[in-house]
């Protein structure tokens, strides 16, 4: 990485006796879009307001572009954020609404306007000046509260949820907006989110936390890929875990249901007999026999689910029940459920967990 | 169904009766100067008195700076109890209902004893500082309205978050009172500032045991020596308290609207 635009070092916030942030460290560069991905109550939302200085911590650094700013007011960093509950000001118009950390600023009433314009047409929605948000749908006015944000050319920009109380067709549409808008102007961008999906698609890196503590940094396809802990491997994306006794530690052999696989590796500490947590994606099983796929297990269909150009399959192995997901054949009918299946898996993809 | 709204129409024809009667009364009463004609003499007596002129002068300028000091003063509070000291909320709202519970006679004479002319503060001593603490009176006597009002109307506005979206822009708090929350609830403030006019404008009890020249004095001293001056005067009266009240509801139309959408 090249030189840490925002870095945040050893930062804790505690209300009372109750941690909410434990000792969190991490560092960004200029123009990369962070999401901090996690469960509610997991401390990600207060690392935002944090930054933000809506919090004051309770100890750590925050410090950007290399100037402390742990204890400075909100009002004083220099920065841009967007709300959740949009946040809008009800009594000015949307130019004005724009224009306000112009105006705040003291930038002069011509150059602000030509400033307003140009953020309108950045969010295209050009010629809404005089418009007031209750005329406007949420994804609009989510769109302003963006404009308002970088029109001060703030030197972070936060993002607080700001896709949560949106429809679903809205969220996938201003999400892309936000990102091109971000790739665009090169700004630096947290965005606080409980959805993996809007955090895979949108940014450079992730940072996932669970109770107060970083679980993984990393690139979303790592973060997919390679989770580092269980948290991260149940947490973001779809994922199967099986129960599997280890035969032969020496040999990598273990048996699932009475079935012998052998694994690519197993836990360093894993004896005969122990009973192990196996992981895999749904899309790394296939339903026969493939190409590749080394292990072959033999199951029954639990459960048959269409989806119309997919069909979702729930195949049991015992007290196993692992999810895959098929492409719909029109020339052939769906399995039934109680059918006897036989499925595959690369040895390489079935990761046996650590703790 | 007929039978019930038949019961509800009489409640309220007598509901309306015990308010409307003794007005109409008083009206029909205040015109009959003139002996044998209906006229409105006693209106024009009433107006061209220069007395009349200079109390009702006298107590709007006073009800106008009651309301701009309430304003300035319950306006902050309201604000800073909301976001900083939600705790606090029970206890100001108890100390701000104080002045219903306690008679204006006793204030007046608990200021009369802090603010005498030997006093630290001897706002009593002259003119200009016994107007200054008529003020401060009409201001604690409007408390309980005013404070209601404006709490009502920052309960409609998301005072946290517009506070925070304001701060992070870079406004000072000046500022975000000034430009953001002020004119979010500018509806409810003047909902007070009308509800202020209305007590300050027929005050008595204050304004006669501080001696200033106010409205509610002269009232009184009119209804004590004319016959249908005072009938006319509380015509006037009335007019001036509902035209506050009826501003109040055409304010409401004015307010400006949430607009949380999912959309």
């Amino acid at each position: 990485m090249t030189s840490e635009f925002l870095s945040v070092e050893n930062l804790t916030k505690s209300f009372g006796t109750n941690t909410v942030v434990k000792g969190v460290s991490f560092g960004f560069a200029k123009g990369e879009f962070i999401s901090l991905l996690g469960p509610s109550g997991c401390g990600k939302t207060t690392i935002l307001r944090m930054i933000a200085g809506f919090e004051n911590p309770t100890s750590g650094s925050i410090k950007v572009d290399g100037q402390d700013i742990t204890t400075l007011k909100p009002n004083q960093r220099q920065l841009g954020m967007v709300f959740q509950a949009y946040a809008l000001f009800p009594n000015l118009n949307v130019g004005d609404n724009i224009g306000f950390g112009l105006k705040i600023a003291g930038v002069p009433a011509e150059e602000r306007r030509a400033r307003v314009e140009e953020m309108l047409k950045l969010i295209g929605l050009p010629g809404f000046e005089k418009r007031y948000p209750y005329e406007m749908s949420g994804g609009q006015q989510q769109r302003v509260a963006l404009a308002r944000a970088i029109a001060p050319r703030p030197r972070l920009l936060l993002l607080d949820e700001p896709l949560s109380a949106l429809d679903a067709k809205i969220r996938v549409s201003l999400r892309e907006q936000i990102r091109d808008i971000q790739l665009d102007l090169g700004i630096t961008t947290v965005f606080v989110t409980h959805d993996q999906e809007e955090a895979l698609s949108i940014s450079d890196r992730i940072v996932v936390m669970n109770a107060g503590n970083i679980e993984q940094l990393g690139a979303p396809h790592e973060i997919y890929n390679k989770p580092a802990t269980r948290f991260v491997a149940t947490f973001v994306g779809q994922l199967n875990t099986i129960t599997a006794k280890v035969a032969d530690p020496a040999a990598r052999t273990v048996t699932i249901d009475g079935q012998t696989a052998t694994l690519h590796a197993l836990p360093s500490d894993a004896k005969a007999n122990d009973e192990i947590m196996l992981t895999l994606r749904p899309e790394v099983l296939s339903v026969g026999a493939r190409e590749g796929n080394d292990i072959t297990l033999n199951g029954t269909i639990a459960d048959v689910t269409f989806l119309g150009s997919v069909i979702r399959l729930r195949v049991a192995l015992g007290e196993n029940i692992l999810s895959l997901d098929t492409f719909n054949d029109q020339r052939t009918a769906p399995p039934t459920r109680g059918e006897p299946v036989t499925i595959s898996v690369a040895s390489k993809d079935l990761l046996a967990l650590q703790g | 169904m007929k039978g019930n709204r038949f019961w509800a129409w009489l409640v309220f024809a007598v509901g309306a009766a015990y308010f409307l009667v003794p007005l109409i009364a008083t009206f029909e009463f205040s015109l009959r100067m003139r002996r044998g004609y209906y006229s409105f003499d006693s209106y024009a007596s009433v107006f061209s008195d220069a007395r009349f002129q200079a109390t009702f002068g006298y107590s709007v300028v006073i009800g106008i700076l009651a309301i701009i000091v309430g304003v300035l003063i319950v306006v902050p509070a309201v604000y800073f109890v909301r976001l900083r000291l939600p705790r606090l909320r029970p206890f100001v709202e108890f100390l701000t209902l104080m002045p219903l519970i306690i008679p204006a006679i006793i204030l007046v004479y608990g200021y009369i004893r802090l603010y005498n002319s030997s006093s630290i503060i001897p706002f009593t001593g002259s003119a200009l500082g016994t107007d200054v603490l008529l003020t401060f009176a009409y201001v604690t006597l409007a408390l309980p309205y005013m404070y209601r009002a404006v709490d009502t109307g920052m309960r409609t506005i998301d005072v946290q978050t517009l506070t925070e979206a304001a701060q992070i822009a870079g406004a000072n708090t000046a500022q975000i009172i000034g430009r953001i929350i002020l004119p979010n609830i500018l509806v409810a403030v003047l909902s007070g500032a009308f509800l202020t006019f209305a007590i300050v404008i027929g005050e008595f009890t204050i304004a006669s045991l501080l001696n200033r020249p106010a409205f509610g004095p002269y009232l009184q001293n009119i209804g004590a020596n004319r016959a249908y001056e005072p009938a006319a005067l509380a015509i006037i009266s009335f007019i001036i308290t509902w035209g506050a009240m009826g501003m109040i509801n055409v304010l409401g139309r004015f307010a400006p609207r949430t607009s949380a959408r999912t959309d």
